[in-house]
């Protein structure tokens, strides 16, 4: 039996949908902690690529402390956080387990979502016409509303872009979650390797591969939708007045 | 600017304010000798309900000027008053928001309708949301947009005329007693912004706003302000006045330079026909004795005669020879015409008339077509040499 054969057979296999080790539970596990990571860069990330966006003050500064985060692998941080989160487990009083699998994955897949989103939210409201700001500034709109009111809404596109990166990479490095003990479907990979199971670790593969593709193609469409019309009109090639 | 669409005007607004400049000064830390865009202790006054033009050569502080008044750049020293109260002193949001801000990209929101746009300032005001379509449908008539065409558009669906109309009536959205205006047709081509200019220039003569208006261009800050402002790089003010007052006597080389050498020939543009004192022309009826017309042109240097009707409209010239020495003068001897000028012609357009006309002498009517006088060119070079008339130096707008 061929390894293509083997590997559709093992996912169609009903008892590898079912139980602690299922299919749905794995990919649970996976979402869980790509989405919490997700959720946690963003929450750092938006305010901060924002606020230097806006400012304009100290972009190349956070531009290149987001990079230099990129250079650092994750499978790095996971190897650097996992004794300390697992020293840190008596004094702060959580399971020992959680130190050993959640926080040092959380860890790693949270530096990694941050610089697309910090680097893209700045981008994009640099990218925003000075002019179109002061001349919304001359007519009486505050900081904020200028953020919330024009910036925002002129860049989502770009800022949606930068989630959407920084989702497909966590999604497809989660993976490596399974290295230290967390579950996720980087389970069946790392077993599969450990247990000589080509068809469980290609069946990991295939999912882990799927899972990262309707990320991209989901956070596409929410991209597409969040651009407001008038701006899908202007980038419309051929569209506009005849003349003037 | 009135269009065909051009509602009744329910709120024609005469609120206005006196803009002053009191000794400002903007200098930047930078190094560079001419510092550019540098304003040095700059002191005018914009009475209430004119036009002033700020112009000049790039980096003369223009723009800084402009954006003082607004505050998106605050004076190193000096005050700016608004109706004698200093703008320094007041909450530069709701500063912001009483005053009309254009600029010459427009800067309308892309992702607004033209509605939304229009509604910028009113929304934060905190308008409710009748009041603020209704008035954005009132402005967009005003400058000649359709509303129920216009009002649901986006930005990009609009050419660069319509979006400088939208400009427009967004400025003018919360009625603001000032506006300040920064090469708002610089964008467009110059058909259309002849034509924006003069739909502007309508508007402002029902609006009566305070504005000021940068632009680099001389011959449109003649045309469009009450007064205009000379400034020269280093952010000097090289001279303020009337249009008519810089072009007949610039105060300094830079002006005269920055005027143009033609600058005899721009005043004509700002001087009427009904400046000039008419020349009586010499006329006759058909059916009128030939030979008592004859010797009456004779007598005369200027030899045409100029044949009219019955209720003294000109019907045209007969030169000295075509005068026959007996009978009766017909309709059918006017060989030729001239240019029909009427009292509100600029003697730009007469003179250009004349010089391509057979019979070198504009003929005067009134709005019935009555003949009032001729117009020669010598008279018209006459007044281009003439010092500024004390009438003129004190009159209204140009346009």
């Amino acid at each position: 039996m061929d390894t293509l054969t083997a590997t559709v057979a093992w996912l169609l296999d009903p008892s590898h949908w079912a139980g602690g080790d299922g299919i749905p539970t794995r990919i649970a596990e996976h979402l869980a902690i790509s989405t919490a990571s997700l959720l946690a860069a963003a929450a750092v990330a938006l305010p901060v690529g924002a606020f230097i966006g806006h400012t304009g003050r100290g972009g190349t500064l956070a531009v290149n402390v987001a990079n230099l985060g990129r250079a650092i692998p994750s499978y790095a941080v996971l190897v650097i956080v996992l004794p300390p989160a697992l020293q840190l487990a008596p004094v702060l009083g959580y399971d020992p387990s959680f130190g050993l699998s959640e926080i040092p994955t959380f860890t790693a897949m949270f530096l990694l979502a941050i610089p697309p989103i910090l680097v893209n939210t700045y981008a994009g409201l640099r990218g925003v016409d000075r002019d179109l700001v002061e001349s919304a500034r001359g007519m009486g709109l505050r900081e904020g509303q200028i953020l919330a009111r024009l910036e925002v809404p002129l860049s989502i596109g770009v800022i949606v872009g930068g989630i959407r990166t920084a989702a497909v990479q966590v999604v497809a490095t989660a993976t490596l979650g399974a290295v230290v003990a967390y579950g996720g479907l980087g389970r069946y990979i790392i077993d599969g390797i450990a247990r000589h199971e080509n068809d469980r670790l290609f069946a990991g593969v295939v999912l882990v591969a799927g899972l990262a593709l309707i990320t991209e193609g989901g956070l596409a469409l929410v991209q597409r939708l969040a651009t407001p019309r008038g701006l899908r009109l202007a980038a419309r090639p051929g569209f506009g007045p005849a003349s003037t | 600017m009135s269009g065909p669409s051009s509602p009744d005007r329910t709120t024609p607004s005469t609120r206005a304010a006196t803009v002053a400049f009191d000794h400002v000064t903007k200098r930047y830390p930078g190094t560079r000798a001419d510092n550019p865009g540098a304003v040095e202790d700059l002191s005018l006054e914009v009475p209430a309900g004119k036009i002033c033009v700020l112009v000049g050569p790039s980096g003369c502080g223009k723009t800084t000027s402009l954006k003082m008044v607004n505050r998106l750049i605050e004076p190193t020293s000096g005050r700016i008053l608004i109706d004698g109260a200093d703008a320094a002193r007041r909450d530069v949001t709701e500063l912001r928001r009483s005053i009309g801000y254009v600029i010459q990209q427009v800067g309308l929101f892309p992702h607004q309708t033209v509605g939304e746009n229009v509604a910028t300032v009113p929304r934060l005001l905190g308008w409710p949301e009748a009041r603020r379509r209704e008035r954005s449908e009132e402005l967009l008539g005003l400058v000649g947009l359709d509303p129920a065409t216009y009002r649901d558009r986006y930005p990009a669906q609009l050419s660069g005329g319509e979006r400088q109309r939208v400009g427009v009536a967004r400025a003018l959205a919360a009625d603001p007693p000032v506006m300040l205006m920064d090469e708002p047709f610089g964008a467009v081509d110059p058909i259309v912004r002849e034509r924006l200019q003069n739909e502007f220039l309508r508007l402002q003569a029902d609006l009566a706003k305070t504005i000021l208006f940068v632009t680099h261009d001389i011959d449109e800050a003649i045309k469009i302000g009450d007064l205009v402002a000379v400034m020269q790089v280093g952010g000097h003010l090289a001279q303020f006045g009337t249009p008519e007052e810089i072009l007949a006597n610039p105060a300094s080389d830079f002006v005269a330079r920055f005027v143009g050498a033609d600058r005899g020939l721009k005043r004509l543009a700002l001087a009427r026909v009904e400046s000039l004192e008419l020349r009586p022309a010499i006329t006759a009826r058909p059916g009128d004795d030939a030979a008592a017309a004859r010797s009456r042109i004779l007598a005369d240097p200027f030899e045409y005669l100029l044949l009219v009707d019955a209720l003294d409209r000109p019907i045209g010239w007969l030169a000295e020879r075509q005068v026959p020495t007996s009978g009766v003068l017909s309709e059918a001897m006017a060989a030729s015409m001239s240019p029909i000028l009427d009292r509100r012609t600029t003697l730009k357009d007469a003179l250009a008339m004349l010089i391509d006309a057979e019979v070198q002498a504009g003929i005067v009517v009134d709005r019935r077509g009555v003949l009032r006088g001729l117009v020669t060119v010598d008279m018209i070079v006459e007044r281009m040499r003439s010092p500024v008339a004390a009438a003129t130096s004190a009159a209204g707008p140009p346009g």
